[in-house]
């Protein structure tokens, strides 16, 4: 890190990636800004509004819940998926033919399109011809993801910890391959327990992968909008609607450009913020 | 131990090869044998689902035109993204750093506020339902992570190597496409990777920004979905037919997988 030479030339090779980046970075978020401050009654004609939409949107409880909704959606994916996504690399084999079998398989979920996991899990979860919806009912449990709210959350967040426990998995999978052989038999050879070799030599080598799970996914789950919006729609009532669904509801469903925008720049600077400090920690990390 | 190891991968394997089967299995049946009940094996095997689509072009060409914008978004992703990663894991230069953070807060940035301002923009540059429109708009959240993945991978390599290469008189792009590039070739296939992965199963984005003649096998999914009343079968099949790319390129970088998945820094 510190050998780096120092080069504005380097700025040229940068270029290309600013110019696209900028193209649909700028100004698309310009284009966001000017709506969030404005008011029109017909094509073309704009009012300045000021920071009417932001107080709007602040002040809303239908923002509220759905910022509430989606703290909590992206909460329960946390406490699930990192710990179970460990759990999952730590039992894997860590040498033979096998790892390829399983690393392919546990990878299958992350390249299917997103509204074809809702889709799946759609019919998959069905109480009438679905084999969860069916198997739940037919174990005695009272489960219709389409009428109930807890069902429909408890469906949406079993999607996605199917959906995207693996990529936690991988990276510490990753992790856990760069330890060397040696550090393992050093431990044998002292006496360590089960316990101590995960909390003295795996956790310290996955820490950084970790911090990288951690911080994708958050922004993936802090943005969900197909999956859940394919499998319930929002619903029932609002109970599944989160900040990305109730967006693209305010946006294109109801056509409400400024109080859209504002939403926009709201969440945009949320997010910002979170990463900003998963960022920083990584970058510390990286650098000692 | 071993078992109890054994039982956790099983399981969780399990667990997730379960809707998959559930879509195939869903996939041989005819929509009213799926209505119809509840059932582990298609009772009436049929492989009409897939014939339609392979024989309708409203279906076959949303899978071409899915193609298209993934395989151009994934080399113009890659080739802008490998000058600037060099330049990020070689050199300092002003602003560099804010520069990194911007570049990866739009892979931060939730599609959903970007919608109805892409649908302008690539409307007023007249590319509006055209496959390249989606490919630069995918480019968003495909070109940030393609320099952060590169860079991880670029830094893995020492600094004397281009040293010496320039000591031997090589000029700069002769010496990163004959030397570099071979040195990160599996970074360069683990990149290439994700951005073929990030795109295809990107669907708010592709679906918006085209209406006739691009539109994605996602949006013709959801469509039928919602018009064609509810033919499961033939959703299910279409479903079925979206996991063959990503399983034949997973295949490819199987051996890269692990590392292409911590970004190149473990």
């Amino acid at each position: 890190m510190s050998s780096k030479t120092v080069n504005q030339k380097a700025w040229l090779l940068v270029l290309p990636v600013l110019l696209i980046v900028a193209l649909n970075a700028v100004i698309p978020l310009m284009t966001v800004v000017n709506y969030s401050v404005q008011d029109t009654f017909s094509p073309g004609v704009f009012f300045f509004e000021g920071t009417k939409w932001y107080r709007e949107v602040l002040s809303s409880p239908r923002f509220h819940g759905a910022l509430g909704r989606q703290f909590l959606y992206t909460a329960i994916i946390l406490a699930i998926e990192i710990p179970l996504g460990v759990a999952v690399a730590l039992a894997m084999p860590r040498k033979g033919p096998w790892v390829s079998v399983c690393l392919v398989l546990m990878a299958l979920p992350l390249l299917i399109p997103w509204n074809v996991v809702g889709a799946m899990w759609n019919i998959f979860a069905l109480p009438d011809i679905g084999l969860l919806g069916y198997g739940l009912n037919w174990l005695g449990f009272d489960y219709n993801y389409t009428q109930q709210p807890l069902a429909a959350w408890m469906t949406v967040i079993l999607m996605d910890v199917w959906h995207w426990t693996s990529l936690v998995v991988l990276l510490a999978y990753a992790g856990l391959s760069s330890i060397p052989d040696a550090y393992y038999q050093a431990a044998k050879i002292d006496g360590a327990s089960r316990l101590s070799v995960f909390r003295f030599i795996q956790l310290p080598k996955m820490k950084r992968v970790l911090i990288i799970a951690l911080l994708l996914r958050f922004m993936d789950s802090f943005m969900v909008y197909t999956e859940p919006f394919v499998l319930t729609g929002g619903g029932p009532g609002n109970s599944t609607t989160f900040l990305s669904i109730d967006l693209v509801k305010a946006a294109i469903g109801e056509f409400n450009l400024g109080i859209a925008a504002a939403m926009s720049i709201i969440y945009f600077l949320m997010t910002l913020l979170v990463c900003w400090v998963f960022y920083t920690a990584m970058m510390r990390s990286e650098e000692s | 131990m071993r078992s109890v190891k054994f039982t956790v991968v099983f399981v969780y394997i399990l667990f997730l090869m379960l809707p998959i089967y559930w879509l195939l299995n869903m996939s041989f049946k005819t929509t009213n044998e799926i209505l119809g009940g509840f059932s582990f094996f298609p009772q009436d095997f049929t492989l009409d689902s897939y014939k339609t689509i392979f024989t309708d072009s409203t279906w076959y060409s949303g899978y071409l035109n899915s193609l298209k914008y993934v395989v151009m978004n994934t080399v113009i992703s890659v080739s802008l993204a490998l000058p600037a990663a060099y330049a990020f894991s070689r050199y300092r230069f002003l602003g560099d750093k804010h520069l990194f953070f911007w570049l990866l807060s739009n892979r931060m940035a939730p599609p959903a506020v970007f919608v109805l301002p892409f649908v302008e923009l690539y409307s007023a540059l007249n590319l509006f339902d055209t496959p390249i429109a989606v490919a630069l708009a995918h480019c968003l959240f495909n070109v940030p992570l393609a320099v952060w993945i590169l860079e991880g991978f670029m830094s893995g390599v020492p600094r004397e190597v281009d040293e010496t290469a320039y000591i031997d008189g090589y000029s700069f792009p002769h010496f990163f496409i004959k030397i570099f590039m071979p040195l990160i070739a599996a970074g360069i296939g683990v990149t290439a990777f994700f951005c073929f992965m990030f795109s295809w199963v990107e669907m708010l984005l592709a679906k918006n920004l085209t209406s006739v003649s691009a539109k994605p096998i996602v949006a013709i999914m959801t469509k039928t979905a919602s018009t064609a009343g509810y033919e499961l079968g033939l959703l299910a099949a279409a479903g079925a037919l979206t996991l063959i790319p990503g399983a034949i390129v997973i295949w490819f970088v199987r051996k890269h997988i692990a590392k292409g998945f911590a970004l190149g820094r473990v």
